[in-house]
């Protein structure tokens, strides 16, 4: 045993996968104990908030300012605000006034703002704007131009009792805070998905879910379908066909259907994640069951299992000894499909809203199906699917690499 | 002299068909043998004739389709595990492919302590069992110290099958089925084994089936040969008769495959 573990840990390949997947193994674990927050939580007001550090404005203005005089910054204040849609916009405007395309030059913000301050008129309604356009381009405008303005910015704050305004302050544009003083700082390194929740912490929740139900399902639908297989394929005869006969109904009635069936008939408040798991276990160990016995009818006539017989073996010996360590890695391999199918399978019955109630938590399935609802991938928010995606693939990878090196070390024939 | 001898393994009409419908091989059609105890037996055939099948039906490894197998006179009975298992202590095997005869996970020891087990030395102190085992390992020109902690797979084709050979040495069973025992081994050695299972035989009382299509091999060694041609025993008798007076074609043409210097080295061994 102890020499076994030496030599699976001997092998690059399993070291590899195995180090991939402690590594999601200790994120999953770790990271919850340091962002103690519920992964539903909805912290964002709006949608799809880029990823980044987000520096509290109020904070910033009570914080002690630096001033520090650097050159460019009114060049990249300008620059920077003036983001490809807001000059995209410009543009636009420019060409509903009359102004020929080709005189304007996007990329050359000089011109650009030289332009628009001598054409834009807030009065001006250019055919097929609509209010919400015109609101756009008057924000536009004042932005630029207090982007522009080398005045102070007046702090004021409303008197109570009288309601008049009064001056708490001035921010010149060479102020600078040092984000280490504010104390409300927050990053957000993968943003917030469709309802304002922060990705990472949702996705490091749904990984841990979504591998749970994967190994739920994957070690249900592997158990059965490994028994089934072991029997059905070594004792042959009347209980093989008995056993096959369950079998090929169950693969009459594609599995997928039969899950929605049960899912659906379980209602929304039941359908928690183990309850989804086991019920993808129990529909999806067919395709197992049958490799395995076919595994096992071409094993069970070999001369090493009629010698093990001579030795007056039992029916049990002769299964977990001299049957099974041969189809080790294959039924490691076929687990591995079945947990990485379980975790697509969710992902499909959480598609069709069938999947674990989402009120709860959330998993690879269900993010997946959020950033689709939500249309992340026209909009170009790749931080809403993206990491999802990488996350799954990496738990294959993982695992199959596991596989791999397992399937030296399991067969010692193939060993160098 | 030889029907005075008890009787061992008899068969009434034995087949073996696999398959079914078109594809379906008739490996062993309706043979009959009687087997005497302490006689040596050889059952010579081409390759795909049925011998190996039915070997395994000897052995109760694969179940006839159709006739009957006697054993020590009474109809053989091992539709129970615990019967199997009492068959099993008194026949055994040399399989033909020593290569494919092993578990690939268990090591040689264990090869040889499932033996020690079976004959009901399982609560032997380890010392005793060791003991055991060296010796099995000694008899067959095998050394024990440097077999124990290795897997077969480990060992030489010829290594396999002497390790074999050590198992029939521990297990001391009532018949060996040696299925082409020397099918790895150089000429040189050949003889040594051959020499090994006669005094198994002398020293145990054992009688042992060899299986080949080697029909020389078989006139040196053997009483009593049984030509098979396509699952049917075309020629049965003592060796002497069938070899020296062949009167089927088809045992003319295996004695006439012999490589002639063979077969002198042979005639002039007997
Ligand atoms: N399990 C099986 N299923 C189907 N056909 C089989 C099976 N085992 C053997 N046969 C067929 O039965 C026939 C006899 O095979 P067998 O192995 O008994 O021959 P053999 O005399 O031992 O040959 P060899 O000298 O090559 O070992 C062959 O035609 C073979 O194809
Ligand atoms: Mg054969």
């Amino acid at each position: 045993m102890k020499h076994t573990l030496r030599q699976v840990f001997e092998s690059g390949k399993f070291v590899s996968g195995f180090a991939i997947f402690v590594a999601i193994l200790l994120v999953v674990t770790i990271y919850p104990l340091l962002v103690p927050e519920p992964p539903l939580r909805i912290i964002g007001q709006g949608t799809f908030f880029e990823p980044g550090i987000y520096v509290n404005v109020y904070d910033s203005i009570s914080a002690p300012h630096f001033t520090l005089n650097l050159d460019e910054a009114a060049e990249r204040r300008i620059a920077g605000r003036l983001a490809d849609r807001d000059r995209g916009a410009i543009l636009t405007w420019l060409v509903g006034v009359g102004i020929p395309e080709s005189e304007i030059d996007i990329a050359n913000t000089e011109q650009l703002l030289d332009q628009w301050f001598s054409n834009f008129d807030p009065t001006v309604r250019i055919p097929g704007m609509t209010n919400a356009d015109r609101n756009y381009y008057i924000r536009l405008n004042s932005s630029i131009q207090g982007l522009l303005s080398t005045e102070d910015v007046i702090i004021a704050h409303a008197n109570e009792e009288t309601a008049s305004l009064e001056a708490a302050g001035t921010i010149r544009p060479s102020a600078y805070v040092n984000v280490g003083q504010i104390p409300n700082v927050r990053i957000l390194p993968l943003g917030t998905d469709n309802f304002g929740r922060d990705v990472l912490t949702e996705l490091v929740k749904a990984t841990a879910v979504s591998l749970k139900i994967g190994f739920v399902a994957g070690i249900i639908a592997t158990t059965i379908g490994l028994i089934l297989g072991l029997v059905s394929g070594y004792v042959g005869g009347f209980v093989d066909d008995v056993l096959m006969f369950i079998t090929n109904m169950f693969i009459v009635i594609p599995s997928f259907v039969l899950l929605i069936l049960i899912s659906f008939s379980i209602s929304q408040e039941q359908r928690g994640a183990v309850t989804i798991a086991v019920v993808i276990g129990f529909t999806s160990w067919v395709w197992t069951a049958r490799a395995v016995r076919s595994q096992v009818i071409s094993l069970r006539n070999r001369d090493h299992v009629n010698l093990s017989k001579l030795s007056g073996h039992s029916i049990a010996h002769i299964i977990f000894r001299d049957i099974l360590p041969y189809i080790a890695s294959y039924v490691v391999m076929a687990l591995i499909l079945q947990i990485s199918s379980a975790i697509l399978a969710e992902a499909g019955l959480s598609i069709l809203g069938l999947g674990p109630k989402t009120t709860e938590v959330p998993t690879l399935g269900l993010m997946m199906n959020w950033a689709m609802i939500y249309q992340a991938h026209i909009l170009g928010k790749w931080w809403a699917y993206l990491p999802v995606i990488i996350v799954i693939a990496l738990i294959a990878f993982s695992m199959n690499l596991m596989n791999t090196g397992l399937d030296q070390v399991f067969n010692p024939a193939l060993r160098e | 002299m030889l029907d005075e001898r008890k009787p061992c393994l008899r068969g009434r009409g034995l087949t073996k068909v696999f398959g079914l419908g078109r594809s379906k091989t008739v490996a062993v059609d309706h043979v009959d043998f009687d087997f005497k105890e302490g006689e040596v037996i050889s059952i010579v055939g081409e390759s795909g004739s049925g011998k190996t099948t039915l070997a395994k039906m000897l052995l109760g490894l694969i179940n006839p389709t159709e006739g009957e197998i006697y054993f020590q006179g009474k109809r053989r009975d091992i539709s129970s595990n615990r019967k199997r298992k009492a068959y099993w202590k008194q026949i055994q095997a040399i399989f033909q492919d020593p290569f494919a005869s092993y578990n690939i996970f268990n090591k040689i020891d264990s090869v040889l302590l499932d033996c020690i087990n079976m004959i009901g030395g399982k609560r032997l102190p380890h010392e005793k069992k060791v003991e055991m085992m060296a010796e099995a390992c000694g008899f067959v020109n095998l050394k024990y110290e440097e077999l124990t902690n290795k897997y077969p797979f480990e060992l030489s084709g010829g290594q396999q099958q002497r390790l074999m050979l050590a198992r029939v040495f521990i297990l001391k069973p009532k018949i060996l089925v040696a299925d082409e025992p020397t099918s790895m081994i150089d000429a040189c050695s050949r003889a040594t084994i051959l020499d090994m299972l006669m005094q198994l035989r002398s020293e145990g009382g054992m009688t042992p089936i060899f299986i080949t299509h080697d029909i020389g091999l078989a006139y040196y060694v053997s009483d009593t040969v049984y030509i098979m041609e396509k699952g049917r025993f075309v020629e049965s008798g003592s060796a002497d008769d069938v070899i020296l007076k062949p009167q089927e074609p088809y045992t003319k043409r295996l004695i006439s495959d012999v490589p002639k210097i063979y077969e002198e080295w042979d005639l002039s061994t007997v």
